[in-house]
Protein backbone atom coordinates (compact mmCIF):
# COMPACT_ATOMS: atom_id res chain seq x y z
CA UNK A 1 0.00 0.00 0.00
CA UNK A 2 2.20 2.79 -1.23
CA UNK A 3 -0.64 5.18 -0.41
CA UNK A 4 0.09 4.76 3.26
CA UNK A 5 3.70 5.75 2.69
CA UNK A 6 2.53 8.98 1.16
CA UNK A 7 0.03 9.85 3.82
CA UNK A 8 0.95 11.09 7.23
CA UNK A 9 -0.78 11.33 10.53
CA UNK A 10 -1.42 14.57 12.30
CA UNK A 11 -2.99 15.08 15.64
CA UNK A 12 -5.34 17.97 16.13
CA UNK A 13 -7.49 18.60 19.16
CA UNK A 14 -7.16 15.00 20.26
CA UNK A 15 -8.43 13.73 16.90
CA UNK A 16 -6.25 11.76 14.53
CA UNK A 17 -6.11 13.27 11.08
CA UNK A 18 -4.73 11.37 8.12
CA UNK A 19 -3.44 13.70 5.42
CA UNK A 20 -3.65 12.63 1.79
CA UNK A 21 -1.48 14.90 -0.35
CA UNK A 22 -2.49 14.74 -4.00
CA UNK A 23 0.76 16.44 -4.98
CA UNK A 24 2.54 13.31 -3.69
CA UNK A 25 -0.02 10.59 -4.20
CA UNK A 26 -1.96 9.39 -7.26
CA UNK A 27 -5.69 10.17 -7.14
CA UNK A 28 -6.62 6.47 -7.31
CA UNK A 29 -4.57 5.70 -4.24
CA UNK A 30 -6.19 8.52 -2.32
CA UNK A 31 -9.67 7.38 -3.36
CA UNK A 32 -8.84 3.76 -2.51
CA UNK A 33 -7.73 4.84 0.96
CA UNK A 34 -10.95 6.80 1.50
CA UNK A 35 -13.12 4.00 0.16
CA UNK A 36 -11.33 1.06 1.75
CA UNK A 37 -12.44 -0.95 4.76
CA UNK A 38 -11.00 -1.03 8.25
CA UNK A 39 -11.52 2.55 9.23
CA UNK A 40 -13.04 3.47 12.56
CA UNK A 41 -16.30 5.42 12.39
CA UNK A 42 -15.54 9.14 12.53
CA UNK A 43 -12.03 8.75 11.07
CA UNK A 44 -10.87 12.11 9.77
CA UNK A 45 -9.03 12.63 6.49
CA UNK A 46 -7.65 15.81 5.06
CA UNK A 47 -7.01 15.95 1.30
CA UNK A 48 -4.54 18.63 0.30
CA UNK A 49 -3.47 19.90 -3.15
CA UNK A 50 -6.58 18.67 -5.00
CA UNK A 51 -5.57 20.91 -7.94
CA UNK A 52 -8.95 20.57 -9.62
CA UNK A 53 -8.75 16.76 -9.81
CA UNK A 54 -11.82 14.97 -11.14
CA UNK A 55 -13.73 12.23 -9.27
CA UNK A 56 -12.09 12.93 -5.93
CA UNK A 57 -13.58 11.28 -2.82
CA UNK A 58 -16.12 9.39 -4.93
CA UNK A 59 -17.93 6.27 -3.83
CA UNK A 60 -17.26 6.71 -0.12
CA UNK A 61 -19.26 4.22 1.90
CA UNK A 62 -18.52 4.62 5.58
CA UNK A 63 -19.00 7.18 8.33
CA UNK A 64 -15.78 9.06 7.85
CA UNK A 65 -15.07 12.77 7.63
CA UNK A 66 -13.12 14.17 4.71
CA UNK A 67 -11.96 17.73 4.37
CA UNK A 68 -10.66 18.83 0.96
CA UNK A 69 -8.46 21.92 1.05
CA UNK A 70 -8.92 23.65 -2.30
CA UNK A 71 -10.89 23.62 -5.54
CA UNK A 72 -11.99 20.30 -7.01
CA UNK A 73 -12.85 19.13 -10.54
CA UNK A 74 -15.83 17.11 -11.74
CA UNK A 75 -17.95 14.70 -9.66
CA UNK A 76 -16.32 15.32 -6.30
CA UNK A 77 -17.99 13.21 -3.57
CA UNK A 78 -20.14 11.52 -6.20
CA UNK A 79 -22.17 8.50 -5.05
CA UNK A 80 -21.44 9.43 -1.44
CA UNK A 81 -22.85 7.13 1.24
CA UNK A 82 -22.62 7.88 4.97
CA UNK A 83 -19.49 10.03 4.75
CA UNK A 84 -19.31 13.73 5.57
CA UNK A 85 -17.24 15.62 3.00
CA UNK A 86 -16.31 19.30 3.26
CA UNK A 87 -14.78 21.01 0.22
CA UNK A 88 -13.01 24.21 1.21
CA UNK A 89 -13.15 25.90 -2.16
CA UNK A 90 -15.18 25.61 -5.36
CA UNK A 91 -16.36 22.34 -6.86
CA UNK A 92 -16.66 21.53 -10.56
CA UNK A 93 -19.52 19.84 -12.37
CA UNK A 94 -21.65 17.20 -10.71
CA UNK A 95 -20.54 17.60 -7.09
CA UNK A 96 -22.27 14.95 -4.90
CA UNK A 97 -24.01 13.53 -7.96
CA UNK A 98 -26.00 10.43 -7.14
CA UNK A 99 -25.36 10.82 -3.40
CA UNK A 100 -27.13 8.15 -1.36
CA UNK A 101 -26.69 9.51 2.17
CA UNK A 102 -24.27 11.53 4.29
CA UNK A 103 -23.42 15.19 3.83
CA UNK A 104 -21.38 17.22 1.38
CA UNK A 105 -20.62 20.85 2.15
CA UNK A 106 -18.91 23.22 -0.29
CA UNK A 107 -17.65 26.52 1.09
CA UNK A 108 -17.38 28.19 -2.34
CA UNK A 109 -19.37 27.99 -5.57
CA UNK A 110 -20.33 24.87 -7.48
CA UNK A 111 -20.53 24.31 -11.20
CA UNK A 112 -23.35 22.70 -13.15
CA UNK A 113 -25.51 19.74 -12.16
CA UNK A 114 -24.69 19.87 -8.46
CA UNK A 115 -26.39 17.05 -6.58
CA UNK A 116 -27.75 15.54 -9.82
CA UNK A 117 -29.87 12.41 -9.26
CA UNK A 118 -29.05 12.32 -5.53
CA UNK A 119 -31.19 9.73 -3.75
CA UNK A 120 -30.48 10.90 -0.21
CA UNK A 121 -28.12 12.90 1.96
CA UNK A 122 -27.65 16.64 2.19
CA UNK A 123 -25.63 18.89 -0.11
CA UNK A 124 -24.88 22.36 1.26
CA UNK A 125 -23.44 25.03 -1.02
CA UNK A 126 -22.28 28.16 0.78
CA UNK A 127 -21.83 30.11 -2.47
CA UNK A 128 -23.72 29.95 -5.75
CA UNK A 129 -24.66 26.94 -7.86
CA UNK A 130 -24.56 27.12 -11.66
CA UNK A 131 -27.09 25.67 -14.11
CA UNK A 132 -29.12 22.50 -13.59
CA UNK A 133 -28.63 22.26 -9.83
CA UNK A 134 -30.51 19.19 -8.55
CA UNK A 135 -31.34 17.91 -12.04
CA UNK A 136 -33.32 14.66 -11.79
CA UNK A 137 -33.11 14.72 -8.00
CA UNK A 138 -34.42 11.46 -6.55
CA UNK A 139 -34.75 12.13 -2.84
CA UNK A 140 -31.71 14.05 -1.62
CA UNK A 141 -31.80 17.52 -0.09
CA UNK A 142 -29.85 20.52 -1.37
CA UNK A 143 -29.41 23.86 0.39
CA UNK A 144 -27.78 26.64 -1.64
CA UNK A 145 -26.99 29.82 0.29
CA UNK A 146 -26.45 31.88 -2.86
CA UNK A 147 -28.23 31.67 -6.22
CA UNK A 148 -28.91 28.75 -8.53
CA UNK A 149 -28.60 28.84 -12.34
CA UNK A 150 -31.05 28.02 -15.09
CA UNK A 151 -33.02 24.77 -15.32
CA UNK A 152 -32.40 23.88 -11.72
CA UNK A 153 -34.40 20.84 -10.52
CA UNK A 154 -35.18 19.87 -14.13
CA UNK A 155 -37.29 16.68 -13.95
CA UNK A 156 -36.58 16.29 -10.23
CA UNK A 157 -38.61 13.41 -8.85
CA UNK A 158 -38.25 13.60 -5.08
CA UNK A 159 -36.23 15.54 -2.52
CA UNK A 160 -35.88 19.21 -1.74
CA UNK A 161 -33.98 22.21 -3.04
CA UNK A 162 -33.71 25.27 -0.78
CA UNK A 163 -32.32 28.46 -2.32
CA UNK A 164 -31.53 31.41 -0.08
CA UNK A 165 -30.80 33.66 -3.05
CA UNK A 166 -32.45 33.77 -6.47
CA UNK A 167 -33.22 31.04 -9.01
CA UNK A 168 -32.44 31.33 -12.74
CA UNK A 169 -34.53 30.68 -15.81
CA UNK A 170 -36.98 27.73 -16.02
CA UNK A 171 -36.90 26.64 -12.39
CA UNK A 172 -38.35 23.18 -11.82
CA UNK A 173 -39.14 22.43 -15.46
CA UNK A 174 -41.06 19.14 -15.85
CA UNK A 175 -40.96 18.62 -12.10
CA UNK A 176 -42.35 15.48 -10.46
CA UNK A 177 -42.85 15.29 -6.68
CA UNK A 178 -39.77 17.22 -5.54
CA UNK A 179 -40.14 20.42 -3.50
CA UNK A 180 -38.47 23.76 -4.07
CA UNK A 181 -38.18 26.65 -1.61
CA UNK A 182 -36.75 29.97 -2.81
CA UNK A 183 -36.17 33.00 -0.59
CA UNK A 184 -35.29 35.43 -3.39
CA UNK A 185 -36.94 35.63 -6.76
CA UNK A 186 -37.32 32.99 -9.44
CA UNK A 187 -36.54 34.43 -12.89
CA UNK A 188 -39.32 32.26 -14.27
CA UNK A 189 -40.81 28.84 -13.69
CA UNK A 190 -40.36 25.93 -16.08
CA UNK A 191 -43.18 23.91 -17.64
CA UNK A 192 -45.60 22.52 -15.05
CA UNK A 193 -43.83 24.18 -12.09
CA UNK A 194 -46.09 26.40 -10.00
CA UNK A 195 -45.97 28.36 -6.78
CA UNK A 196 -47.76 26.53 -3.98
CA UNK A 197 -49.16 27.40 -0.61
CA UNK A 198 -46.77 27.26 2.38
CA UNK A 199 -48.49 25.26 5.09
CA UNK A 200 -47.24 24.44 8.58
CA UNK A 201 -45.88 21.07 7.51
CA UNK A 202 -43.76 22.81 4.86
CA UNK A 203 -42.53 25.43 7.30
CA UNK A 204 -41.51 22.67 9.71
CA UNK A 205 -39.70 20.73 7.05
CA UNK A 206 -37.91 23.84 5.79
CA UNK A 207 -36.98 24.86 9.34
CA UNK A 208 -35.41 21.46 10.00
CA UNK A 209 -33.45 21.55 6.75
CA UNK A 210 -32.19 25.09 7.33
CA UNK A 211 -31.09 24.20 10.85
CA UNK A 212 -29.27 21.15 9.57
CA UNK A 213 -27.51 23.31 6.96
CA UNK A 214 -26.38 25.81 9.59
CA UNK A 215 -28.90 28.52 8.71
CA UNK A 216 -30.63 28.77 12.07
CA UNK A 217 -30.99 32.55 11.72
CA UNK A 218 -32.89 32.37 8.43
CA UNK A 219 -36.64 33.02 8.70
CA UNK A 220 -38.82 30.44 6.93
CA UNK A 221 -41.57 33.00 6.36
CA UNK A 222 -39.38 34.66 3.73
CA UNK A 223 -39.59 31.65 1.40
CA UNK A 224 -41.96 30.72 -1.38
CA UNK A 225 -42.70 27.10 -2.18
CA UNK A 226 -42.79 25.67 -5.69
CA UNK A 227 -43.89 22.27 -6.88
CA UNK A 228 -45.44 20.36 -9.74
CA UNK A 229 -48.88 21.28 -11.09
CA UNK A 230 -49.08 17.57 -12.00
CA UNK A 231 -50.53 18.39 -15.40
CA UNK A 232 -47.59 17.08 -17.38
CA UNK A 233 -46.64 13.70 -16.06
CA UNK A 234 -49.84 12.14 -14.75
CA UNK A 235 -51.57 9.59 -16.89
CA UNK A 236 -54.93 11.10 -17.80
CA UNK A 237 -57.88 8.71 -18.15
CA UNK A 238 -59.39 11.24 -20.60
CA UNK A 239 -56.64 10.33 -23.04
CA UNK A 240 -57.00 6.60 -22.75
CA UNK A 241 -58.25 6.30 -26.34
CA UNK A 242 -54.97 7.68 -27.59
CA UNK A 243 -53.00 4.69 -26.31
CA UNK B 1 -14.94 17.60 -26.56
CA UNK B 2 -12.17 20.17 -26.88
CA UNK B 3 -10.08 22.13 -24.44
CA UNK B 4 -9.68 25.88 -24.57
CA UNK B 5 -7.47 28.18 -22.58
CA UNK B 6 -6.71 31.88 -22.59
CA UNK B 7 -4.45 34.19 -20.63
CA UNK B 8 -4.65 37.97 -20.69
CA UNK B 9 -2.05 39.89 -18.73
CA UNK B 10 -3.16 43.05 -17.00
CA UNK B 11 0.34 43.92 -15.80
CA UNK B 12 3.08 44.40 -18.38
CA UNK B 13 5.71 43.14 -15.92
CA UNK B 14 4.53 39.58 -16.60
CA UNK B 15 4.92 39.86 -20.39
CA UNK B 16 8.22 37.98 -20.44
CA UNK B 17 6.54 35.07 -18.67
CA UNK B 18 3.46 34.70 -20.90
CA UNK B 19 4.63 31.47 -22.59
CA UNK B 20 5.89 29.98 -19.35
CA UNK B 21 2.52 30.62 -17.64
CA UNK B 22 0.42 29.62 -20.65
CA UNK B 23 2.10 26.39 -21.81
CA UNK B 24 1.12 24.23 -18.79
CA UNK B 25 -2.48 25.44 -19.22
CA UNK B 26 -2.54 24.16 -22.80
CA UNK B 27 -0.85 20.85 -21.99
CA UNK B 28 -3.20 20.17 -19.06
CA UNK B 29 -6.09 20.18 -21.54
CA UNK B 30 -4.64 17.27 -23.56
CA UNK B 31 -7.31 14.88 -22.23
CA UNK B 32 -9.96 17.10 -23.78
CA UNK B 33 -8.26 17.34 -27.17
CA UNK B 34 -5.35 15.15 -28.21
CA UNK B 35 -5.78 15.50 -32.02
CA UNK B 36 -4.19 18.86 -32.58
CA UNK B 37 -3.39 22.08 -30.81
CA UNK B 38 -2.95 25.70 -31.66
CA UNK B 39 -2.17 29.01 -30.07
CA UNK B 40 -2.51 32.67 -30.90
CA UNK B 41 0.09 34.81 -29.18
CA UNK B 42 -0.09 38.59 -29.17
CA UNK B 43 3.32 40.19 -28.93
CA UNK B 44 5.91 42.49 -30.49
CA UNK B 45 3.59 44.77 -32.50
CA UNK B 46 4.93 45.55 -35.97
CA UNK B 47 6.04 49.15 -36.35
CA UNK B 48 3.81 51.82 -37.87
CA UNK B 49 2.84 50.98 -41.45
CA UNK B 50 4.04 47.38 -41.18
CA UNK B 51 1.92 44.25 -41.10
CA UNK B 52 2.72 40.90 -39.53
CA UNK B 53 1.63 37.67 -41.17
CA UNK B 54 2.03 34.12 -39.90
CA UNK B 55 2.12 31.57 -42.72
CA UNK B 56 2.42 27.80 -42.75
CA UNK B 57 3.91 25.39 -45.26
CA UNK B 58 3.88 21.64 -44.55
CA UNK B 59 7.24 21.01 -46.23
CA UNK B 60 10.14 21.66 -43.82
CA UNK B 61 12.40 22.23 -46.85
CA UNK B 62 10.19 24.95 -48.31
CA UNK B 63 12.26 27.92 -49.48
CA UNK B 64 10.85 30.86 -47.52
CA UNK B 65 13.56 33.24 -48.75
CA UNK B 66 12.48 32.63 -52.33
CA UNK B 67 8.87 33.34 -51.31
CA UNK B 68 9.87 36.59 -49.59
CA UNK B 69 11.89 37.68 -52.59
CA UNK B 70 9.11 36.90 -55.06
CA UNK B 71 6.36 38.61 -53.05
CA UNK B 72 8.63 41.60 -52.31
CA UNK B 73 9.29 42.22 -55.99
CA UNK B 74 5.62 41.61 -56.96
CA UNK B 75 4.28 44.10 -54.46
CA UNK B 76 7.25 46.45 -54.23
CA UNK B 77 7.66 45.96 -50.49
CA UNK B 78 10.45 44.75 -48.18
CA UNK B 79 9.72 41.55 -46.28
CA UNK B 80 11.58 40.22 -43.25
CA UNK B 81 10.80 36.68 -42.30
CA UNK B 82 11.44 34.80 -39.08
CA UNK B 83 11.27 31.01 -39.08
CA UNK B 84 9.53 28.95 -36.43
CA UNK B 85 9.47 25.33 -37.62
CA UNK B 86 6.75 24.90 -40.27
CA UNK B 87 5.49 28.44 -39.64
CA UNK B 88 7.15 31.71 -40.56
CA UNK B 89 6.35 35.20 -39.38
CA UNK B 90 6.62 37.71 -42.22
CA UNK B 91 6.84 41.41 -41.51
CA UNK B 92 6.26 43.73 -44.40
CA UNK B 93 5.03 47.10 -45.53
CA UNK B 94 1.94 47.20 -47.71
CA UNK B 95 -1.62 46.10 -47.21
CA UNK B 96 -2.47 42.87 -45.38
CA UNK B 97 -5.04 41.60 -47.91
CA UNK B 98 -2.70 41.97 -50.89
CA UNK B 99 0.12 40.26 -49.01
CA UNK B 100 -2.09 37.35 -47.97
CA UNK B 101 -3.25 36.87 -51.56
CA UNK B 102 0.28 37.06 -52.94
CA UNK B 103 1.59 34.56 -50.38
CA UNK B 104 -1.19 32.05 -50.98
CA UNK B 105 -0.91 32.46 -54.76
CA UNK B 106 2.82 31.68 -54.65
CA UNK B 107 2.33 28.03 -53.63
CA UNK B 108 -0.95 26.15 -53.20
CA UNK B 109 0.30 24.54 -49.98
CA UNK B 110 1.00 27.87 -48.29
CA UNK B 111 -1.60 28.93 -45.77
CA UNK B 112 -1.87 32.25 -44.03
CA UNK B 113 -2.65 31.54 -40.38
CA UNK B 114 -3.07 35.11 -39.21
CA UNK B 115 -2.55 38.69 -40.28
CA UNK B 116 -2.45 41.94 -38.35
CA UNK B 117 0.11 43.90 -36.43
CA UNK B 118 0.45 41.85 -33.26
CA UNK B 119 -1.06 38.37 -33.61
CA UNK B 120 0.89 35.21 -34.42
CA UNK B 121 -0.89 31.87 -34.80
CA UNK B 122 0.82 28.49 -34.59
CA UNK B 123 -1.13 25.29 -35.00
CA UNK B 124 -0.43 21.68 -35.85
CA UNK B 125 -1.81 18.18 -35.53
CA UNK B 126 -0.42 16.12 -32.69
CA UNK B 127 -0.43 16.14 -28.92
CA UNK B 128 -0.50 19.62 -27.34
CA UNK B 129 2.86 19.04 -25.64
CA UNK B 130 4.51 18.16 -28.97
CA UNK B 131 2.96 21.20 -30.62
CA UNK B 132 4.07 23.49 -27.77
CA UNK B 133 7.63 22.11 -27.93
CA UNK B 134 7.80 22.36 -31.71
CA UNK B 135 7.10 26.09 -31.66
CA UNK B 136 8.93 26.91 -28.42
CA UNK B 137 5.74 28.18 -26.83
CA UNK B 138 7.22 28.18 -23.33
CA UNK B 139 9.70 30.95 -24.13
CA UNK B 140 7.25 33.17 -26.00
CA UNK B 141 6.55 36.61 -24.63
CA UNK B 142 3.51 38.77 -25.11
CA UNK B 143 0.44 40.43 -23.66
CA UNK B 144 -2.12 37.67 -24.18
CA UNK B 145 -2.55 34.21 -25.64
CA UNK B 146 -5.44 31.98 -26.64
CA UNK B 147 -5.09 28.24 -27.15
CA UNK B 148 -7.04 25.17 -28.14
CA UNK B 149 -6.67 21.41 -27.87
CA UNK B 150 -8.90 19.68 -30.36
CA UNK B 151 -10.98 16.53 -30.43
CA UNK B 152 -12.41 16.85 -33.93
CA UNK B 153 -16.16 16.63 -34.58
CA UNK B 154 -17.19 18.83 -37.49
CA UNK B 155 -14.21 18.56 -39.85
CA UNK B 156 -11.01 16.61 -40.47
CA UNK B 157 -7.92 16.49 -38.28
CA UNK B 158 -5.64 18.78 -40.29
CA UNK B 159 -3.51 21.80 -39.54
CA UNK B 160 -6.03 24.05 -41.27
CA UNK B 161 -8.89 22.52 -39.30
CA UNK B 162 -7.12 23.21 -36.01
CA UNK B 163 -7.95 26.23 -33.93
CA UNK B 164 -7.49 29.17 -33.39
CA UNK B 165 -9.29 30.54 -36.41
CA UNK B 166 -8.51 33.99 -37.63
CA UNK B 167 -10.69 35.74 -40.17
CA UNK B 168 -9.85 39.35 -39.49
CA UNK B 169 -6.80 41.42 -38.65
CA UNK B 170 -5.46 40.51 -35.21
CA UNK B 171 -8.62 38.60 -34.38
CA UNK B 172 -8.72 34.98 -33.31
CA UNK B 173 -11.39 32.73 -31.93
CA UNK B 174 -11.31 29.31 -30.28
CA UNK B 175 -14.37 27.20 -29.72
CA UNK B 176 -15.49 24.25 -27.64
CA UNK B 177 -18.75 22.92 -28.97
CA UNK B 178 -20.47 22.64 -32.31
CA UNK B 179 -22.63 25.08 -34.22
CA UNK B 180 -25.80 23.91 -35.89
CA UNK B 181 -26.46 26.81 -38.28
CA UNK B 182 -22.95 27.23 -39.66
CA UNK B 183 -23.75 26.16 -43.22
CA UNK B 184 -26.48 28.74 -43.70
CA UNK B 185 -24.46 31.43 -41.97
CA UNK B 186 -21.34 30.62 -44.03
CA UNK B 187 -23.39 31.00 -47.21
CA UNK B 188 -24.80 34.32 -46.00
CA UNK B 189 -21.38 35.70 -45.02
CA UNK B 190 -19.81 34.52 -48.29
CA UNK B 191 -22.61 35.78 -50.54
CA UNK B 192 -23.60 39.01 -48.86
CA UNK B 193 -20.53 40.01 -46.90
CA UNK B 194 -17.80 38.94 -49.32
CA UNK B 195 -15.99 36.73 -46.81
CA UNK B 196 -13.71 33.99 -48.15
CA UNK B 197 -13.72 30.76 -46.18
CA UNK B 198 -10.74 28.46 -46.07
CA UNK B 199 -12.27 25.41 -44.40
CA UNK B 200 -15.58 23.61 -43.83
CA UNK B 201 -15.14 24.17 -40.10
CA UNK B 202 -18.02 25.59 -38.05
CA UNK B 203 -15.66 27.62 -35.87
CA UNK B 204 -14.31 29.51 -38.86
CA UNK B 205 -17.88 30.72 -39.43
CA UNK B 206 -18.11 32.02 -35.86
CA UNK B 207 -14.76 33.82 -36.26
CA UNK B 208 -15.93 35.30 -39.58
CA UNK B 209 -19.19 36.43 -38.02
CA UNK B 210 -17.37 38.27 -35.23
CA UNK B 211 -14.82 39.89 -37.55
CA UNK B 212 -17.58 40.95 -39.95
CA UNK B 213 -19.47 42.64 -37.11
CA UNK B 214 -16.29 44.35 -35.92
CA UNK B 215 -15.47 45.53 -39.44
CA UNK B 216 -18.94 47.06 -39.47
CA UNK B 217 -18.03 49.09 -36.39
CA UNK B 218 -19.18 46.93 -33.50
CA UNK B 219 -16.82 46.52 -30.54
CA UNK B 220 -15.62 43.04 -29.58
CA UNK B 221 -18.10 43.07 -26.70
CA UNK B 222 -20.99 44.13 -28.95
CA UNK B 223 -20.08 41.67 -31.71
CA UNK B 224 -20.26 38.82 -29.22
CA UNK B 225 -23.58 40.08 -27.89
CA UNK B 226 -24.88 40.00 -31.47
CA UNK B 227 -23.67 36.43 -31.87
CA UNK B 228 -25.92 35.20 -29.04
CA UNK B 229 -28.85 35.97 -31.33
CA UNK B 230 -27.38 34.72 -34.62
CA UNK B 231 -25.30 31.67 -33.73
CA UNK B 232 -27.14 28.48 -32.90
CA UNK B 233 -25.54 25.52 -31.19
CA UNK B 234 -23.22 24.71 -28.34
CA UNK B 235 -20.30 26.94 -27.74
CA UNK B 236 -17.84 28.37 -25.34
CA UNK B 237 -15.76 30.95 -27.21
CA UNK B 238 -12.57 32.71 -26.27
CA UNK B 239 -11.72 35.60 -28.55
CA UNK B 240 -8.55 37.66 -28.80
CA UNK B 241 -8.04 40.98 -30.55
CA UNK B 242 -4.96 43.22 -30.76
CA UNK B 243 -5.54 44.48 -27.23
CA UNK B 244 -8.70 42.72 -26.12
CA UNK B 245 -9.82 39.39 -24.69
CA UNK B 246 -13.36 38.05 -24.35
CA UNK B 247 -15.32 34.97 -23.29
CA UNK B 248 -18.85 33.89 -24.21
CA UNK B 249 -20.93 30.76 -23.50
CA UNK B 250 -24.15 29.80 -25.23
CA UNK B 251 -27.43 30.30 -23.33
CA UNK B 252 -27.71 26.61 -22.41
CA UNK B 253 -24.07 26.50 -21.25
CA UNK B 254 -23.41 22.88 -22.11
CA UNK B 255 -19.68 23.35 -22.43
CA UNK B 256 -17.59 23.93 -19.34
CA UNK B 257 -15.77 27.16 -18.54
CA UNK B 258 -13.83 28.62 -15.64
CA UNK B 259 -12.50 32.16 -15.30
CA UNK B 260 -9.91 33.37 -12.82
CA UNK B 261 -8.89 36.96 -12.23
CA UNK B 262 -6.20 38.62 -10.15
CA UNK B 263 -4.72 42.12 -10.26
CA UNK B 264 -2.18 40.73 -12.73
CA UNK B 265 -4.14 38.58 -15.16
CA UNK B 266 -7.38 37.08 -16.41
CA UNK B 267 -7.21 33.37 -17.17
CA UNK B 268 -9.76 31.15 -18.84
CA UNK B 269 -9.86 27.35 -19.09
CA UNK B 270 -12.32 24.60 -19.86
CA UNK B 271 -11.45 23.07 -16.51
CA UNK B 272 -10.00 24.51 -13.33
CA UNK B 273 -7.09 22.05 -13.30
CA UNK B 274 -5.54 23.96 -16.23
CA UNK B 275 -5.19 27.02 -14.00
CA UNK B 276 -3.57 25.46 -10.94
CA UNK B 277 0.02 26.45 -11.72
CA UNK B 278 -0.70 30.15 -12.28
CA UNK B 279 0.92 32.45 -9.72
CA UNK B 280 -1.51 33.57 -7.03
CA UNK B 281 -4.31 31.24 -8.20
CA UNK B 282 -5.03 30.25 -4.58
CA UNK B 283 -6.31 33.73 -3.85
CA UNK B 284 -7.64 34.61 -7.34
CA UNK B 285 -11.32 35.27 -7.92
CA UNK B 286 -12.41 32.01 -9.59
CA UNK B 287 -15.87 31.70 -11.10
CA UNK B 288 -17.95 30.02 -13.75
CA UNK B 289 -18.98 32.51 -16.45
CA UNK B 290 -22.76 32.89 -16.72
CA UNK B 291 -24.48 31.60 -19.84
CA UNK B 292 -25.14 34.17 -22.60
CA UNK B 293 -23.13 36.86 -20.83
CA UNK B 294 -20.18 38.48 -22.61
CA UNK B 295 -17.07 38.96 -20.48
CA UNK B 296 -14.43 41.22 -22.00
CA UNK B 297 -11.20 42.91 -21.02
CA UNK B 298 -9.16 45.53 -22.83
CA UNK B 299 -9.84 46.58 -26.41
CA UNK B 300 -12.54 49.14 -27.08
CA UNK B 301 -15.03 46.79 -25.49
Amino acid sequence: MSGEQNSCEQSSGGQNIEVLDLAQMPLREANARLQGDAKPAGAFFKVINPRGAHALACGLDSEIEVEVEGHTGYYCAGMNKLARVVIKGNAGQGVAENMMSGEVRVTGDVSQSAGATAHGGLLIVEGNAAARCGISLKGGDIVVKGNVGHMSMFMAQAGTLVVLGDAGDALGDSLYEAQIYVRGSAENLGADCVEKEMRDEHREKLRALLDKAGCADVDVSEFKRYGSARALYHFKPDNVDAY
Amino acid sequence: MCGIVGLYLKTSSLKDRLGEMFTPMLIEMTDRGPDSAGVAVYHAPASEGQVKITAFHPDPAFDWTALATAVSSDLGVTIEHHPNDTHHVLISGGEAGALEDAIEAYDPLLQVMSAGTTIEIYKETGLPEEVADKFGLKSMKGSHAVGHTRMATESAVTTAGSHPFSTGLDLCLVHNGSLSNHNRLREHLATHRGIEFKTENDTEVAAAYVSDKMNAGRSLHEALEDSIKDLDGFYTFVVGTRDGFAVLRDPIACKPAVLAETDDYVAFASEYRALVDLPGIETAKVWEPEPAVVYSWGGQA
